[in-house]
């Protein structure tokens, strides 16, 4: 074993211990002008609405409560054995291949491969399993949007009745063939491509698919291919409160579908309240780095 | 499989730390948080910046020497809430810091606490613990 392997264990022997009951510890965080469950204890809500999700919507039990430094809510890479997902050969491959800077396999900063922290784009899933934010549900005719605060992204849920393109791994594009008052083949994306519908009066499901492969689940290096389906739920539990599930489906990583976070509970907000900016910029990474970050990796020539 | 020697590892190594859920592009394990550094120096610059933003001051030791410490706290909008602005802090004033050092030994750390002459105090919030 290398001094650097050596280290690395170490520093995953330091993350994977205690990050859960470092979060139910953790004091309460909140974004200013929000309101959380904690505020209105005794005064119950009142009755769900019909068909909406409509809204602003921050974590009703506090700001960090979503924050999935370790990785998925539900599977953190904690080296747990109840953790441990359910890879196939090559998603241990690709899950090995990936350097996070944190859970059980993570390696100090300057080391990494994770596509995010260079800014590039992180993409769904990863946008609600990560350093998750409020979210602002517009709804329209046809869409269900919805803006996230990292960055300033927007996901589409078509609620028109279209299907999910049938192969995107596999676009046949001809423009000979096809005219172009066409829309192309659907092709893998950093954001792939989702719809929705209501099961009933109060739970909205989506489904997602047409994902580029370059994206992490999570913090924890997480892979995923381009075979992968997402499927989302919201269920909206009171004229307050909706909870959310997200499962990943990608028979050729995980040998079975499994539940990222279960009935995550968010409350609604004001419709004054501005959600704040919070951009990965290149320039300003390239500086962390330069100043902090190889320094904390104890990768430099700076003497002690 | 190797994530599981890897876990193997790190459960053997029976090692105690609160690895909190930063939202952070390093593991809060690069810290020590059993050793609260308190230094004082001059502000050369205040980074306010993705991911993290960035304090560097010069530090002058017992032996004339000055060091320069850089520290970082969490993103802009985590901080807002508990005070900080693009505005904290001014190059050239004093300001007195408590933090977690690296485990690298090196100059850097997580700023716990910000102290100023006139008795202003900045803090990350509840996870900074007591004010020094």
């Amino acid at each position: 074993m290398t001094v650097r392997q050596a280290a690395m264990i170490g520093i995953a022997a330091l993350a994977c211990l205690a990050p859960a009951a470092a979060r139910q510890q953790q004091p309460m965080n909140r974004l200013p002008g929000a309101v959380y469950d904690v505020d209105f204890a005794g005064t119950p809500s009142g009755p769900a609405p019909r068909r909406t999700i409509a809204g602003i919507w921050e974590f009703a039990e506090g700001r960090n409560v979503a924050i999935q430094a370790t990785g998925a809510m539900a599977m953190p890479s904690d080296g747990k054995p109840e953790h441990e997902l359910p890879f196939t050969p090559d998603g241990r491959a690709a899950f090995l291949a990936n350097k996070p800077t944190f859970g059980v396999t993570q390696v100090p900063t300057a080391m990494t491969n994770d596509p995010m922290p260079g800014c590039d784009p992180q993409g769904y899933p990863r946008i609600v399993l990560h350093n998750a934010h409020h979210e602002q549900i517009l709804e329209t005719a046809t869409q269900v949007v919805i803006l996230y605060q990292f960055n300033k992204k927007w996901r589409v849920i078509w609620t028109d009745g279209r299907a999910l393109p049938k192969d995107p791994e596999n676009p046949n594009w001809d423009p000979t063939d096809v005219p172009l008052k066409e829309l192309p083949p659907a092709e893998p994306r950093w954001w792939g491509y989702s719809v929705g519908r209501w099961v009933d009066d109060y739970t909205f499901v989506t489904e997602s698919n047409g994902f580029d492969d370059r994206t992490w689940l999570d913090n924890a290096g997480r892979p995923h291919s381009t075979a992968m389906r997402v499927i989302e739920t919201y269920r909206r539990v009171d004229a307050d409160h909706i909870d959310k599930t997200l499962v990943i489906d990608d028979p050729r990583y995980y040998t079975r579908p499994w539940t990222a976070f279960e009935r995550l509970r968010m409350r609604l907000q004001s419709p004054h309240l501005e959600i704040p900016e919070q951009e990965c910029v290149p320039s300003e990474t390239a500086k962390y780095n330069r100043l902090f970050g190889d320094l904390v990796s104890g990768v430099d020539d700076t003497p002690k | 499989m190797r994530s599981t020697v890897l876990s193997v590892a790190a459960a053997a190594l029976g090692l105690l730390i609160v690895s909190g859920p930063v939202a952070a592009h390093h593991s809060s394990a690069v810290f020590d948080p059993n050793t609260r550094v308190t230094v004082t120096g001059v502000v050369t610059e205040w980074f306010w910046a993705n991911p993290h933003c960035l304090l560097s001051l010069d530090v002058k030791g017992s032996d004339g020497q000055v060091v320069t410490w850089v520290v970082e706290t969490q993103a802009p909008p985590n901080m807002i809430p508990y005070g900080w602005t693009r505005q904290s802090f001014k190059a050239g004033e004093d300001v007195t810091i408590t933090m977690e050092q690296a485990r690298s030994g090196k100059p850097v750390g997580r700023l716990l606490w910000a102290q100023f002459p006139d008795g202003r105090a900045l803090s990350i919030g509840p996870s900074a613990g007591p004010r020094p």
